[in-house]
């Protein structure tokens, strides 16, 4: 039935977590750290509230934006958090996850010829919505060496004038890199100059262990040239939940907002409540799961170290991206053989690009035990190849 | 004056007193050395007490009974409640022991072996006492929650998270 598809669905080719993921779904006994979400449960008062709406007989559709009391509350603490000012009114729409808010910013803004500029490695996402929107994508390469920062530099080597949107995805999924302001700033000229929209996917905002994280939208100048995205999957540990946000500029909600409506029409209402309860009384909660996470952090940036491999010590999101060239063996097959031989499964860094050659990605949302034994088995692989 | 980095480390250890220095350096950052120095200063200042397992002991078959009881004392003049609670406090069968606000003054969690030891107890051990006006014993019929951990954890089935995911 291949001949009834699309041609631009036929052709787009499978994502190599996919095929990864059929791999080790035939193996026992396999310590997996491929997630790419949290170890934790949805905190309980979230959980709760999500259950008390159901009692309520909360099951309705919502407005397409999402409920108002949600884009509320969702506005404030952009602005105490990120110092963010949306009108919760015209400039910010509910989603279900950030998945889809990434796919509705291509579908309202790209047209046939538009080229999407995305950093390498990054979130397996971009590149197929770029392409389902009828656009092409311009990989932008970034290095270990500038800590997997995004550089004016790097993207003038790719640059075309036919770019209309700009992709940020900091911290990063899979390098676990972040931008601080100094960063960003040269990338807002940048932006200016050649007159860009920027997609920023700040998904994992609350996860950076070094300071806070600044949001590209609150530069000088940014706000209307930035979708901002984010949600509360990672956050709050409710990927289930699929609820996610986007913000911006009023008439470009208003266009991603049409295609919502007509596609999803409203994001789940039980997620919305929850959302909401997650904003008003789960900050606490958060705060754990992010110094849990710094412990693991730490923990897996000194367990690559001491095998001998250059781990760059990533400051955001719950991935860490060790470099395994020296092994003398290419991303994939390291995952594979080390899947094969000590039954523990990582992501090769191609999955997230042509730049993630030589590295894999490992999460470190398990257990400190977990971790402990899966670190433990990656060591006697690497000497294995390594002596 | 304890640093917020020492709480942080106050924190891992309360959760988890297995832990070694050198574990702890690890997930910290702090040195091994540093971390070491701090639990010494900790144990010798009494802000580290001790350090206790903490065992279910419904699930071992150990015969426990516990109870709170609410006593309530008359206060002694220069020396407050402190007196008695110095004199409660050594009794063995006293597991904790709080001055409490409200309808009376003493809470005390008791365990003993049966209903009878914990009865004999209060009857011939606190009742008596100068200064105990009167108790009222609660019996615990199930233990939920301890300490911040769920005991009645196992109804709740996680579901398994995909082995692979963006």
């Amino acid at each position: 039935m291949n001949s009834y598809l699309a041609s631009h669905v036929a052709n787009l080719p499978p994502s190599g977590i996919r095929k990864f993921f059929d791999l080790v779904a035939t193996m026992k006994d396999v310590i997996s750290l491929g997630v790419g979400e949290p170890d934790f449960v949805t905190p309980w008062t979230v959980r709760e509230s999500g259950i008390f709406s159901l009692e309520q007989g909360q099951t309705m559709y919502t407005s397409n934006a999402g409920l108002i009391e949600l884009r509320e509350e969702l506005s404030h603490h952009l602005t105490k958090t990120l110092g963010l000012s949306y009108d919760p009114a015209k400039e910010i729409l509910i989603t279900s996850g950030a998945s889809e808010a990434v796919d509705l910013v291509m579908r309202a803004v790209l047209e046939p010829g538009d080229v999407v500029l995305v950093p390498d490695p990054s979130y397996v996402s971009y590149a197929p919505c770029a392409i389902l929107a009828g656009a092409s994508v311009c990989y932008i390469p970034t290095h270990a060496k500038e800590n997997f920062r995004l550089r004016v530099e790097d993207i003038n080597q790719v640059y075309t004038p036919k770019a209309k949107l700009l992709v940020l995805s900091y911290p990063n999924n899979p390098t676990g890199a972040i931008m601080q302001r100094e960063d960003l700033l040269p990338i807002a000229e940048f932006v200016e100059k050649h007159d860009l929209l920027v997609l920023a996917d700040d998904i994992y905002s609350d996860l950076t262990y070094d300071g806070t994280h600044v949001s590209f939208a609150s530069l000088p100048g940014m706000h209307d040239r930035t979708l901002f995205v984010s949600g509360f999957s990672k956050s709050y540990a409710m990927t289930g939940w699929r609820i996610g946000y986007v913000a911006g500029h009023a008439d470009l909600i208003q266009g991603l907002t049409k295609i919502h409506q007509y596609t999803m029409l409203c994001a789940p209402i039980t997620g919305q409540f929850a959302a909401l309860e997650a904003l008003r009384s789960a900050s606490e909660e958060k705060n754990e799961m992010v110094t849990a996470y710094d412990r693991r952090r730490r923990l897996m940036v000194h367990g690559f170290r001491q095998m001998g491999l250059d781990c760059f010590e990533p400051l955001g999101a719950f991935y860490v991206f060790p470099d395994i060239s020296k092994t003398n063996l290419s991303s994939e097959a390291f995952s594979e053989e080390l899947l094969k031989e000590e039954k523990v499964a990582v992501v090769p860094g191609t999955a997230f690009g042509p730049s993630g050659e030589g590295y894999i990605r490992c999460s470190y949302a398990y257990s400190i035990e977990q971790l402990q034994e899966a670190l433990k088995r990656i060591a006697l692989f690497v000497e294995r190849r390594l002596s | 004056m304890l640093t917020e980095e020492d709480h942080r480390l106050l924190k891992l250890i309360a959760e988890d007193c297995r832990l070694t220095p050198l574990d702890l350096s690890v997930q910290t950052g702090l040195t091994a050395e540093y971390i070491e120095k701090r639990i010494a200063d900790w144990e010798k200042e009494k802000v580290i007490v001790d350090y206790q397992p903490m065992i279910n002991w419904a699930r071992t078959g150990k015969e426990l009974v516990s109870a709170l009881i609410e006593v309530r004392v008359l206060p002694q003049r220069g020396y407050g409640f402190d007196k008695i609670a110095k004199r409660l406090q050594k009794f063995p069968e006293i597991k904790a022991l709080f001055l409490m606000s409200g309808g009376y003054d003493l809470s005390l969690l008791i365990e003993g072996k049966t209903m009878q030891d914990v009865a004999l107890f209060v009857a011939e051990k606190l009742a008596p006492l100068e200064h105990v006006q009167s108790t009222a014993t609660h019996f615990v019929l199930r233990r939920y929650k301890q300490d911040g951990v769920e005991l009645l954890g196992e109804e709740e089935t996680i579901q398994q998270r995909l082995v692979v995911s963006p």
